[in-house]
């Protein structure tokens, strides 16, 4: 599956990379890794497991405003903001959509579960929009085309106190249009 | 940080509410008292007006509260066999025979136009002896402040501490299904009574926090789609924007004197620090700087320290750092995770949320021992707040799914659950003293 999204990935940021012409950035294979050396934030590149799923991608967009609502969101450990590999691609493929489309403007809204103080979760949230923001400007986007918004454990996805709704909380949405 | 910006009073318009209709939104319920209550009996008090009676039952209101405080247990009306409202009146062996050890009675007397005096009387039984005989001027509207005001000399003089029934409690709301949720900040009479809407918002508020004096309130609120930090005046609604930089604008605190806000910002870095702003001349100072998230600020008594959450560690614990700027100093060291302090009305302890055994609890931090007590028992404890008189903590815990208040005596006996009519109830702050 991560194979999958990420050669889908690599295809859609070059298919994005070739409308917006040779003037902008051009895809290199190895900007997520090199990405992960330089913040810390990223683990390296392209992961090897779950190969084998099925899954279509069915030709939609990985990045992009375009991109399907499971390509619009990041989902982070309990208790952390370190961007997991497994979302490389789909935020390459981001990066390079905002890179190749410089009015397109995103919100990162970052989320927190119900786990802790309130306030020490509205500071999750922003270090989870920041590591996401910081994947996206190593990506090519440019700092003004990103803003970010904590709501920490305020606007949860789902309800719910167990490990399945956390799972689900603790995450980055990915807006465009903001 | 331009300061026209920051000080922009802000359209109320569809946002704002003020409500005083709201029927009461709280119910409070004993979970837990003390082994023997004092046995008490509140007289109905007399009536000399011209009404049929007076605008409220000032008795029952001083019985409720003394019953709600866990150490009184009032006599039921319809077993007393006299009700005297004057001290001539009173037998005391007839109250000897029923177990009753504290008497009050009293009297309501209206004066010109709507001004009325309560005055009351309260007994020791077993002595036969008066303690305390007062008179509390009132006008109509401030009837029911006036009786829990009555209640509080009643409590201080039973137990030497000042009682806290004629304080509030702000808190927020979340009502409403997930896509059409309402937030709200209201403001309640310690007893649940009185509700007001103070702002509602279709985006989250957060964090509310009185003023030293009483009459203002802090809060965050998401309106405009990002953090931003408001300050209120309860008494007109009128509102100013006072933090609204780039990131995060969080957790606002008061500092003793009223002229200072400690915050956590995040500003263009996206880490999150605590600063101080003069809300005079808008002059923020930097406390904390790193790549921590340090947050949940609060003063010591004294204004000198700041105490603040903050994971340079890995996880949250407790700090402090002068207020003036200088050298942190770790204070929490009891378990993995110790966060959102609140100091002690007396200065010597520090409410936190507390991992215990994997659960969030409130628990007391001794700050001369470092000594940590848990206080509650629940799964997802939070926002712990101190009564003015340090006698008990009010907190956020859950029902069921539900987010409902609960209180806590600092010795961990008594405990109260506070529940809503609906919803979500959440960040409990409990006021100052009023005014005298």
């Amino acid at each position: 599956m991560t194979i999958l999204k990420s050669v889908a990935a690599l295809l859609t940021v070059a298919l994005l990379a070739a409308c917006a012409g040779p003037s902008k950035s051009t895809v290199d294979e190895n900007a997520a890794s090199s990405a992960g050396a330089q913040t810390g934030a990223v683990s390296s590149g392209v992961s090897d497991s779950g190969a084998g799923q099925g899954g279509a991608m069915g030709g939609s967009a990985l990045g992009g405003p375009g991109a399907s609502q499971e390509n619009r969101v990041i989902y982070f450990e309990f208790d952390r903001f370190d961007v997991k590999s497994e979302y490389n691609a789909v935020l390459q493929a981001h990066g390079k959509y905002l890179s190749a489309n410089p009015v397109s403007r995103v919100r990162l809204e970052g989320h927190a579960d119900e786990r802790g103080s309130r306030e020490y979760n509205i500071g999750l949230g922003e270090k989870r929009a920041q590591a996401v923001r910081n994947v996206l400007l190593l990506q090519g986007a440019a700092s003004d085309q990103i803003s970010t918004v904590s709501y920490g454990e305020e606007r949860p996805a789902v309800t719910g106190d167990d490990e399945e709704a956390w799972t689900l909380n603790r995450r980055v949405e990915i807006v465009y249009g903001q | 940080m331009t300061r026209p910006n920051l000080y922009r009073a802000a359209a109320f318009l569809g946002l704002l509410m003020i409500s005083a209709g709201l029927r009461a939104e709280l119910q409070i319920e004993i979970t837990a008292g003390v082994d023997k209550a004092v046995p008490v009996a509140v007289v109905p008090f007399g009536w000399s007006g011209t009404g049929a009676q007076p605008p409220q039952d000032a008795a029952a209101i001083v019985a409720a509260d003394l019953a709600r405080s866990g150490r009184f247990a009032p006599m039921d009306r319809k077993d007393m066999l006299q009700r005297p409202t004057t001290g001539a009146q009173v037998d005391f062996s007839d109250w000897k025979i029923q177990g009753t050890e504290v008497l009050v009675i009293g009297r309501v007397v209206q004066g010109a136009g709507d001004q009325f005096q309560i005055e009351f009387q309260v007994f020791d039984v077993l002595r036969g002896e008066q303690l305390l005989g007062y008179r509390q001027a009132t006008n109509a509207a401030d009837f029911r402040r006036n009786s829990h005001r009555v209640a509080d000399l009643i409590y201080e003089k039973l137990t030497g501490i000042r009682g806290i029934f004629s304080t509030r409690i702000a808190y927020i709301t979340a009502t409403g299904p997930a896509d059409k949720r309402v937030f709200r900040l209201i403001i309640t009479d310690a007893d649940g009574e009185n509700p007001r809407i103070m702002v509602e918002s279709g985006q989250p508020i957060m964090s509310p926090a009185w003023s030293p004096d009483g009459r203002r309130i802090a809060y965050v609120s998401f309106e405009n789609r990002r953090s931003e930090i408001y300050v209120q005046d309860l008494r007109s609604g009128s509102r100013k924007r006072v933090s609204a930089r780039p990131g995060v604008n969080g957790a606002p605190a008061w500092s003793p004197d009223g002229r200072q806000l400690a915050v956590s910002l995040s500003r263009q870095d996206g880490n999150l620090d605590i600063y101080t702003l003069d809300l005079d001349s808008q002059v923020l100072t930097r406390l904390t700087s790193g790549a921590a998230i340090d947050t949940e600020p609060a003063w010591s008594l004294d204004g000198q320290q700041v105490y603040y959450t903050s994971d340079s560690t890995g996880r949250p614990q407790v700090y402090r750092v002068p207020a003036q700027g200088g050298a942190s100093q770790r204070v929490t060291f009891e378990g993995s995770y110790n966060a959102r302090p609140r100091v002690s009305p007396d200065g010597k302890q520090l409410a936190v949320v507390h991992n215990d055994r994997g659960n969030y609890r409130i628990a007391l931090v001794d700050l001369a021992r470092t000594y940590t007590q848990v206080l509650s028992d629940g799964r997802q404890d939070e926002s712990p707040s101190f009564a003015p008189n340090g006698e008990t903590l009010i907190y956020a815990t859950r029902e069921g799914r539900r987010g409902v208040l609960a209180t806590v005596s600092a010795n961990g006996r008594i405990k109260q659950r506070l529940s809503a009519v609906e919803g979500d109830v959440r960040e409990p702050a409990w006021s100052p003293f009023p005014p005298n």
